[in-house]
Order: C-alpha cells, then sequence, then structure tokens
C-alpha cells in the first residue's frame, strides 16, 4: 500500500457549484480514490460530486517564482471592476 | 406484546446490524490504511444506525416501556436473534470483507423486497437501509474483486476467508419460523425469491475475482432462533458492560 499513488480529490458542495480541492489521499486506482473521497470527505454531508485526479499530472507554479509571477498585478487595482455604479436589481456580483 | 412473531422478526434484523455494526467497530484505528479504516468506522455507523430503527420499533411492538438501550443491554445470548454470520471473528482483512460481503448480498435484496412490505414501518425502515446498502455491496463487492483477483497473496486470504465463513451465509436466506409466517402474512421478505438474487450477485462477484463459488450448501443456523457460537458471548461483554454498571447511564 506504500506503492499506492496520491490522488488530489476535488467536492463540489452543491449543484451549480464548482468543485473546490479539499484534500489528497492514497488508492490504488480512479474507482478506490472515489471510493475512499467518498468515505473520507464527504462523511459529513459535504458533497454532491466528486473529482479525483492524480497527484503527479498536477504541475505546480514553484514558490521560488513568486515575485515576478504575483508580484505584478497588486497596484493594478483598475483591474478590479470597482469603479462602476451598480443597479440594484444585479445580484451576486 | 402486541404482535410476538413481528418482534421476532424485527429483533432478528436489529441484532444482525447490531452485531455486525460492533465488530466493524472492532477496526477502527487498526485498518490497513486511513482511508479505509474510515470506510469500515462508516458501514459500522450505518448498521448501528439500521438497528436502532429497528429497536425502537421492537420496543414499541413490545409495549412494556422499555427503551431501545434497555432492549440492547439487557439481554444475554441466548435472547439475541442475530445470524451466526455477523458474530464471526474479524480475522484478517479478507475475512472481514467476506464476512461483510456475505452479509451485504443479503441485506442489499432483503431490503430492496422490504419497501414492499404491508407494515408501513418495515417499509421505512427499508426504503432508508437500502441507499446505504448499495453501497456497503459496492463496496464489499469491490474489494472481494480485488483481493481475489490480486496477488497471489491476497488470492489466497481470500480463498481462505470463503472456507472460513461458507458454512455461515445460509443461514441468511433459510427461513426460520418466524420468517416462515412473517412472509405468510405480507410484512416479511420471500427468502427463497432474495436467494436466487444473492447466489446470482454472490457468483457474479466471485466469478470476477477468480475465485470458485464453493459447491457445499451445509450451513450452520440456528442464530435467528437463539443458539450461538462461543463468539457472541464476548463481543455482549464488550458491548454491554457499561449499561450493566452503570445501569441507565446516558451520554
Amino acid at each position: 500500500m506504500k506503492n499506492w499513488p496520491l490522488w488530489e480529490i476535488f467536492i463540489r458542495s452543491k449543484a451549480g457549484l464548482n468543485h473546490k480541492h479539499v484534500g489528497s489521499l492514497h488508492a490504488a486506482d480512479e474507482e478506490m480514490a472515489i471510493q475512499n473521497a467518498r468515505d473520507v470527505y464527504t462523511r459529513r454531508n459535504e458533497g454532491v460530486s466528486i473529482w479525483v485526479v492524480k497527484s503527479e499530472f498536477i504541475t505546480a507554479s514553484d514558490p521560488d517564482d513568486s515575485d515576478p509571477l504575483y508580484e505584478p498585478a497588486k497596484d493594478k487595482v483598475y483591474r478590479h471592476p470597482t469603479f462602476y455604479d451598480l443597479p440594484d436589481e444585479v445580484k451576486h456580483m | 406484546m402486541k404482535d410476538q412473531n413481528l418482534y421476532n422478526y424485527v429483533l432478528q434484523h436489529a441484532d444482525s446490524s447490531l452485531i455486525l455494526g460492533q465488530r466493524l467497530a472492532e477496526w477502527c484505528g487498526h485498518g490497513p490504511i486511513l482511508e479505509q479504516d474510515i470506510a469500515m468506522s462508516n458501514i459500522s455507523l450505518d448498521l448501528i444506525g439500521q438497528c436502532r430503527m429497528w429497536y425502537q420499533y421492537a420496543a414499541e411492538i413490545q409495549d412494556e416501556g422499555k427503551s431501545e438501550d434497555e432492549i440492547v443491554a439487557f439481554r444475554d445470548a441466548w435472547d439475541y436473534r442475530n445470524v451466526q454470520l455477523v458474530e464471526q471473528p474479524n480475522g484478517d482483512f479478507a475475512q472481514t470483507i467476506f464476512r461483510q460481503f456475505l452479509f451485504d448480498t443479503y441485506s442489499v435484496h432483503f431490503y430492496e423486497m422490504l419497501i414492499n412490505s404491508k407494515d408501513e414501518r418495515l417499509a421505512a425502515i427499508a426504503g432508508k437501509s437500502h441507499k446505504e446498502a448499495l453501497y456497503h455491496v459496492k463496496w464489499s463487492g469491490d474489494w472481494v474483486i480485488r483481493l481475489g483477483d490480486g496477488t497471489e497473496e491476497s488470492h489466497d486470504r481470500m480463498k481462505a476467508a470463503i472456507d472460513e465463513l461458507w458454512s455461515y451465509s445460509g443461514e441468511l436466506t433459510k427461513p426460520n419460523e418466524t420468517e416462515t409466517k412473517a412472509f405468510e402474512e405480507g410484512y416479511g421478505v420471500n427468502l427463497a425469491a432474495l436467494k436466487e438474487k444473492r447466489d446470482a450477485k454472490i457468483r457474479e462477484i466471485l466469478t470476477e475475482a477468480t475465485l470458485e463459488v464453493p459447491e457445499s450448501t451445509y450451513t450452520h443456523e440456528g442464530g435467528k432462533d437463539g443458539r450461538h457460537t462461543e463468539h457472541l458471548g464476548y463481543i455482549l461483554s464488550d458491548l454491554q458492560f457499561l449499561q450493566r454498571a452503570y445501569p441507565g447511564q446516558e451520554w
């Protein structure tokens, strides 16, 4: 079981919402990963849909690159649509 | 007592769920991996939840003012009516899986058929429990296939588990007097029809698992009428200790 691959687990908490990363677990294959995720991450009614993906297929950004990647966005407040007056009828913005 | 036969019928199923739930709970903290440890605890809790519905109904039928806890804690082994299969020891993981599989293939069809019971309470218990049983049989069936069709060692262990437990399988579908009467009166399940469905399911899964279905039809029996193997007394001494030592104690 040491050889079982690691899987990243994504749960959709209710219809219409997006799947969110909740954690990871070990399983022999995708079917077992789904079952394990069901048992580990939805036992308190957390979800209605599960995605699993092998951790090895996730490509992550390098923490050392944080400055060039994310720093430049910090002073560009004009990219946030906060300068518009929203009519009251528009909800969920 | 409103209806002795209905009471016995309800108690049989309550006791089988309780004892199997207790057995599975013994794995808590000892599972082969964290994820399966949780899976077994979940199933254990499902079974305990199911038995509570049964015991609550039993208490109403009995009509002596007893609570579900009193029915569980203050009966000795010979008054327990669970099948002998569920009191068998956990053994290794393969043995636990096969015991579960034998029970799940029964209970999934049992609840599926009990939904049509003319007793509304039984039908309601069945409706809720059937969904859980569908997941249980998927879980245990998948494991039978994984272990049977896995490595040489897992195959051998699965085979040993079958040899160990096969003779406890038949009691589940062999009607006793209570079950025969329950079926005749329209609230119980037709075990002959259930047996056909269950046998087919067992054959399907074992074949996929590259395991053989034993030819023997010999079965231990009597659990449903209070005759048990040596194991039940030990289970009860664990299970009942608190209420025996501190009667009426609550959470």
